[in-house]
């Protein structure tokens, strides 16, 4: 039986033969592997670029205290960008599948329209949910947009649900019962940030100390977008991905007040639109950094 | 000669629900171009990953045309005359010369040669698969100055006769070879016209969708399948090779109630769902996959474990939810908001129990209206939102509420298309009623007004459903007490009981502006006066009498007559013959059945139009005419304005 580390060592392996940069997670909360730096940031602009990298993602309202078995907290994705998009991608993808061991003559595959959409980056594409045997295992999306900005090469951006995948491997009905290396399962590793996080995402977190820091962190975003320059010589210098890292926190802060039930719907549309003002700022600001300065 | 044509544009994984759109399309597109003299008939075909369009007896070439192209006058210079001849490319003496009413002139007549169809599509077709009609969105998958099509295109077939029709797209260069089954099929295999659909079939793709619907329905001859014609169709469209497995699950879950157990088998997974003989669901469902077989039963048992994990859900929801009655929930709606202007939901709890109370609602209607909205806040409806006020009703059952009150809950979004039932009994309905009314008020009150396709908070279906519901169970309330005076919403609501009446009942539109000028209110009463119409017009003096009226109303405006302030009818001034005889009939017929009288009025009224002139010298009797006139048309106005009924004497 594969381990839950060993289907992630196959495939980063299989991306890796197939040129993509393996890179580790990133070292700020995310909600999604398409919200790290690698993915929002790299995708714009007229640079070719491939990655590959696990990364942890956080869904705070998401979380069962470790008691569902299928619904996590936090879970494992593995995210391929290929920019731009390969000619065969669905074959490769599926190559993918067959290096885990999946017969795709004895399973049954489907591609089921699934178009994609982050209010909270103006960033959209279209794709499908790949089913398997009726199990929805990966996200494949075109992008189209990104920090409202149409992007000059399409990418393809494969995410794959690991610890689902891996229970459909492992044959276990629970994520909890599988198996992470020999001798330890997912349960050993994991349950204690289920437990945990669930309860302070909805119990423990103090709003008005997450209200202040969601400010803090905005603030800081705001400011430095203020001080960029398209005009500026050294432009090249300006430190646009810090400024991101506070982008995130913002969003991970939303995220978690919102699980805690401190959002009304109607504040809702307003925090939104708050976070995607400084996601789309860092994104043209982005855009705009890697072309030269016009003489 | 003529040739076949083979037009296969390959691509990734095409929402199913938008082929059959796009086939149409793309065949009229193709059908519609202006080269041919015969129009082709191509047959269609799709699936997920290929739209093929098949033409049988295309010409080689467009036939040969001749075009006459007149020079200068016969007495033009030779210069100029030479300057012609050359042009056209001949000597000059090979020129014609034509009298026209201005003169002799030169002209010449050029042999056009017809072009080859080869040529022809090679250049229509980038443009005909591109074109933005054919989906309703679409992508770009190079770069954003690339071309848009649904999803990437792959490869393309385009073969006339024996040759490759040369074309390119983002790359893609047109030739002879298609692609099969994803993983059972070759990647690339060499076609013809001729061997196209069977080389496909070798390589696991079934063309035809009717073949693959065919397959799919044989395949579930043996089981007693929920029938779900609208499934089937994303089935067909999802597979190039469908094949029906049965899988089962865990009896213990059919405790759960059955709305939610189909939901997840069909929205979620879409799985046809299973009943047994006595028509309850059974613990048992129907999968297709888009492989011919699955011996090793990998795909049941995958899709099994899949449903398990779904229904386990399910369960959690529905037992974390049971935790708190659904009556508990309701201070929660304070959080919930309705509308950004119209405030929460609580608030619109609160407005429509006052409604339902004004539309003569008992206490079970009072108490079905304060749980209406409560099953927003519950965990299985943030999971499955398409059985909001199901999932309400289910709550108020468990929770012991009484039968009317959860009834009302579950079914208070009924009807929710022209075809769907309204709630059953009256609580159901006038809870139904309140919350639609409030909220087609609330937001006609805020400027939130449909415009044309514009409707996002699907007010047409919400209107559509009050006056189904009023007619449609009986309900004898007068709707224009509850539109707040709102001309706007009034001509909302007339247009909603105009389509219902014309559109899905059938009455002639004529008869429903007869009976709506007579008003509309009640909308049970409109309904019995529009079956009586219907029923009058085909008796032989219905026409006439209503011509009568027309020209009685025509009469009545030109004369200015004050309807409002009537001069008072003076039997006294009637002279004898057909005036006294119809006003003797009109006294005799009164308050009458329209039905019961109509045969006698109509020859009265004939002989009186006959007979005698409306517009008599003296004043008194011009008056007294008109008034007798007026008389006889207010006899009938309350049934309807029969001067609207479009006659064709």
């Amino acid at each position: 039986m594969q381990s839950f580390q060993d289907i992630i060592f196959t495939l980063k392996r299989y991306w890796a033969d197939r040129g993509c940069i393996i890179q580790e997670p990133y070292d700020v909360e995310v909600g999604a592997g398409t919200m790290c730096p690698e993915t929002f940031l790299r995708v714009l602009g007229p640079h070719p670029y491939r990655v590959a990298y696990v990364q942890p993602s956080r869904r705070p309202a998401d979380g069962r205290y470790g008691d569902n078995p299928n619904r996590l907290f936090k879970h494992s994705q593995l995210q391929v960008i290929l920019k731009p998009t390969p000619d065969d991608v669905i074959e490769q993808y599926l190559g993918s599948l067959e290096a885990i061991g999946i017969d795709l003559r004895k399973h049954d595959i489907k591609f089921e329209e699934d178009n994609w959409e982050a209010p909270t980056l103006g960033a959209w594409g279209i794709g499908w949910q790949v089913m398997l045997d009726g199990l929805e295992i990966t996200q494949f999306t075109y992008f189209q947009q990104c920090g409202g900005i149409d992007l000059d090469l399409v990418p393809a951006e494969i995410t794959y649900g690991l610890e689902r995948l891996t229970a459909f491997l492992q044959v276990k009905d629970s994520v909890y019962d599988i198996e992470w290396t020999k001798g330890f399962s997912y349960a050993d590793v994991r349950y204690r940030d289920e437990l945990q996080y669930s309860v302070y995402n909805f119990e423990a977190a103090d709003i008005p100390t997450l209200w202040k820091l969601f400010d803090l962190h905005e603030g800081e975003a705001a400011r430095l977008l203020k001080l960029y320059d398209p005009k500026a010589a050294d432009k090249k210098r300006f430190p646009l991905l810090p400024t991101y890292d506070h982008v995130l926190k913002c969003s991970n802060l939303f995220n978690t007040l919102d699980s805690r039930g401190a959002i009304s719907v109607t504040e809702r549309v307003g925090i939104i639109q708050r976070v995607r003002k400084i996601a789309v700022g860092v994104a043209q600001a982005w855009a705009d950094q890697q072309q030269e300065v016009a003489q | 000669m003529s040739l076949p044509f083979l037009l296969e544009i390959g691509t990734e994984e095409i929402p199913d629900w938008m082929i059959p759109d796009a086939l149409e399309e793309l065949r009229l597109l193709f059908v519609t171009h202006p080269a041919w003299r015969m129009p082709p008939n191509p047959k269609m075909d799709a699936t997920p990953r290929r739209l093929v369009l098949r033409a049988e007896g295309l010409p080689t070439r467009q036939e040969d045309s001749e075009e006459r192209v007149m020079g200068p006058a016969k007495s033009a210079p030779a210069q100029a005359v030479a300057g012609f001849a050359r042009k056209q490319g001949v000597r000059p003496e090979d020129l014609a010369v034509e009298s026209t009413p201005k003169g002799e002139y030169y002209c010449y007549t050029r042999k056009v040669e017809g072009r080859r169809t080869k040529d022809i599509l090679g250049e229509a077709l980038p443009g005909m698969i591109l074109q933005r009609s054919i989906f309703p969105k679409t992508m770009y998958w190079t770069d954003k100055k690339g071309p848009r099509f649904i999803r990437p295109i792959r490869w393309i077939v385009a073969l006339l006769g024996e040759e490759i029709v040369p074309f390119e797209i983002a790359g893609v260069h047109s030739g002879a070879l298609t692609s099969g089954h994803r993983r059972l099929g070759a990647r690339e295999i060499a076609v013809t016209s001729a061997d196209y659909e069977q080389r496909l079939r070798d390589h696991y793709v079934i063309l035809s969708a009717e073949q693959r619907r065919e397959k799919i329905r044989k395949e579930l001859a043996g089981v007693r399948i929920k029938p779900d014609p609208a499934l089937l169709e994303t089935l067909v469209y999802i597979t190039e090779y469908p094949t029906a497995i049965t899988g089962s699950f865990d009896a213990q879950f059919l405790e759960l109630p059955e709305e939610v157990l189909v939901t997840v088998m069909r929205h979620h997974q879409k799985y046809f769902s299973v009943e047994d003989e006595h028509g309850k669901l059974a613990a048992q469902f129907v999968a297709v996959m888009n492989i011919p077989a699955d011996p090793e039963g990998f795909v049941r048992r995958g899709n099994e474990r899949v449903l398990r994990a779904r229904f386990n859900d399910a369960r959690f929801f529905w037992e974390a939810d049971r935790k708190k009655t659904l009556a508990a929930r309701k201070a929660d709606l304070a959080h919930v908001t309705f509308q950004a202007k119209l405030g929460t939901y609580l608030e619109k709890t609160g407005r429509v129990v006052e409604l339902v109370k004004e539309l003569g609602g008992d206490a079970d209607a009072a108490r079905a209206a304060e749980l209406l909205k409560c099953d927003l806040t519950t965990e299985l409806v943030k999971e499955f939102t398409e059985l909001q006020g199901v999932v309400g009703g289910l709550y108020a059952r468990a929770d012991g509420e009484p039968q009317a009150v959860w009834q009302a809950v579950y079914d208070h979004y009924k009807p929710e298309s022209m075809d769907d039932a309204i709630p059953r009994g009256r609580t159901g309905q006038l809870v139904s009623l309140a919350d639609k009314l409030d909220t087609l008020r609330g937001c006609f009150r805020v400027g939130m007004i449909p415009s044309g396709s514009r409707d996002p908070f699907a007010l047409r279906r919400a209107a559509q459903g009050v006056v189904r519901i009023l007619v449609e169970g009986k309900l004898e309330l007068p709707l224009l007490d509850q539109l707040e005076g709102h001309q706007e919403l009034i001509h909302f609501f007339a247009d909603r009981v105009r389509f219902y009446f014309k559109d899905h009942r059938g009455f002639a539109y004529d008869e429903v502006n007869a009976c709506m000028a007579s008003g509309w209110s009640n909308l049970v009463d409109l309904e019995a006066r529009l079956l009586r119409v219907q029923a009058l017009r085909p008796t032989p003096d219905f026409e006439p009498l209503a011509a009568s009226f027309k020209r009685i109303r025509n009469i009545l405006s030109q004369a200015d007559w004050q309807a409002e302030a009537p001069a008072p009818l003076d039997p006294a001034l009637l002279e004898p013959g057909p005036e006294r005889d119809l006003y003797e009939e009109y006294r005799r017929i009164a308050g009458q059945p329209i039905e019961h009288v109509i045969s006698k009025l109509r020859p009265k009224v004939d002989l009186f139009f006959d007979k005698v002139l409306v517009n008599a010298p003296d004043a008194r009797v011009r008056q007294n005419r008109l008034a007798l006139l007026h008389t006889l048309l207010a006899e009938f106005s309350p049934i309807a304005d029969f001067s609207e009924i479009v006659t064709h004497s």
